[in-house]
């Protein structure tokens, strides 16, 4: 059987204490298995973001543990979360967050650089990884020289480049229009379909729609999941 | 709209027999609507009674073919010229059962929330998986496609209103049937 990429066990998450103690994750258990892409979805001040930032490494649970790639986090140096975050997993954001002063290439292969591979081979990773977007030939542009989901494939590019299999994404179509915010989740989507496992938090039940999974928040725990039914529907099941 | 308005707007296109009608409704409707051709013949007889079409042997092989009349075009027209009356397609399943689970105070409505939130996200996640499928660009069929994407956005997001709202409430005083929301759902028919 497959193993997940990204599993979360019995994860908790508190803000304070006493009076002021915010139970911000309680108990969530959650496997991401490669080719998957789950949303997450709830309300503000739901979890959501806390638990992608659990995810990434970004920020330590109060109980619980999360595994990436084999790799208990929860066991790991700081050197080695550093390196977690650089190869393993990536992060995709509303505001895109590429370097203004780097062409879209070398937003991509800066990770993989400074994690000591050659700029050569890296060079030749970011332009596989910006095919794979459909943005082969931007390579040498500027983020200011791209529309905004132009830019949302370069950072989605850079979260998936060489190793990084595990794409964490928060609310990445948040500063697009209807239009373009769709060819980004079905860019998602076929990377997912083609291997890479995705987590995405966002509150549009519409994007939510394109996971196989949408796992639904609320204060903190787990409410719901809504499952995609593996065959497809068919014209005919549709009266 | 029935059956008889979409004989008839087809035969506003052109003259035709029952099993090409059936066929250019199910297609026109991206197959989402399939019609028994028994019930298309009874249709059309009735169509013919009320002197909104006539038919004509056609030459030898025995079929019926159909013709719209003066008073089916004018038919056509005044169906589609109306707009659909909303106010009458209010009353849906859904929005009976929460108000129901709110008045009978048999079941917690968070829950009948829940479990409907999760049912109409699967079927949200179903309809775009099909969208997905660039291979099938039929117009009528992309158009229902939408269509049944935004019901159920709709549908999604009046519920996300009336937890909102049930949140603002105190707690409900809820009995007996609650034990069965906790297990499986109870199926009850339309």
């Amino acid at each position: 059987m497959t193993e997940p990429i990204l599993s979360m066990r019995r994860l908790g998450k508190t803000h304070g204490s006493g009076a002021q103690r915010v139970d911000a994750l309680v108990n969530v258990d959650l496997d991401l298995m490669p080719g998957e892409l789950i949303a997450v979805t709830g309300r503000s001040g739901s979890g959501k973001t806390t638990l992608l930032n659990m995810a990434g490494a970004l920020d330590e649970p109060t109980s619980g543990e999360v595994i990436v790639a084999g790799e208990n986090l929860a066991t790991m140096s700081k050197n080695d979360l550093a390196r977690v975050r650089r190869v393993a997993v990536g992060y995709v954001f509303q505001q895109f967050n590429l370097l203004p002063s780097l062409t879209a290439a070398e937003n991509i292969s800066l990770p993989l650089e400074l994690d000591g591979m050659k700029p050569v081979e890296a060079r030749r990773l970011a332009e596989k990884a910006l095919e794979e977007v459909e943005m082969a030939g931007m390579a040498d542009r500027y983020p200011d020289q791209l529309s905004g989901g132009e830019q949302q494939r370069v950072a989605i590019a850079r979260g998936l480049i060489g190793p990084r299999s595990v794409l964490l994404a928060d609310e990445p179509t948040g500063a697009l229009d209807e239009a373009t915010s769709e060819s980004i989740l079905k860019l998602l989507r076929s990377r997912c379909d083609a291997g890479a496992a995705a987590l995405m938090v966002t509150h549009e039940p519409a994007y939510a729609a394109w996971a196989d999974r949408v796992v639904r928040l609320r204060d903190g725990r787990i409410e719901g999941i809504s499952e995609r039914t593996r065959t497809p529907l068919t014209t005919a099941d549709i009266q | 709209m029935g059956l008889k308005e979409g004989l008839l707007c087809l035969l506003v296109k052109g003259d035709a027999h029952g099993y090409q009608l059936k066929a250019d409704l199910e297609s026109t409707t991206g197959d989402t609507w399939q019609v028994n051709i028994g019930q298309v013949y009874t249709t059309l007889q009735r169509l013919e009674r009320d002197g909104l079409v006539e038919s004509t042997e056609s030459n030898g092989d025995g079929r019926v073919v159909y013709t719209v009349t003066d008073l089916g075009r004018a038919g056509v027209a005044a169906w589609l010229a109306a707009p659909v009356d909303l106010a009458a397609a209010g009353r849906d399943e859904i929005s009976l059962k929460v108000l129901m689970a709110i008045v009978s105070g048999t079941v917690d409505p968070r829950r009948v929330v829940e479990r409907q939130r999760g049912a109409t996200m699967t079927l949200l996640q179903d309809f775009t998986t099909l969208k997905s499928d660039d291979s099938k660009d039929d117009l009528a069929w992309q158009l229902y496609l939408d269509r049944l994407i935004l019901s159920a956005e709709a549908e999604l997001r009046w519920l996300e209103r009336v937890e909102a709202r049930l949140d603002l409430m105190p707690p409900f005083d809820v009995t007996e049937l609650t034990e069965s929301m906790d297990t499986d759902p109870v199926e009850v028919s339309k």
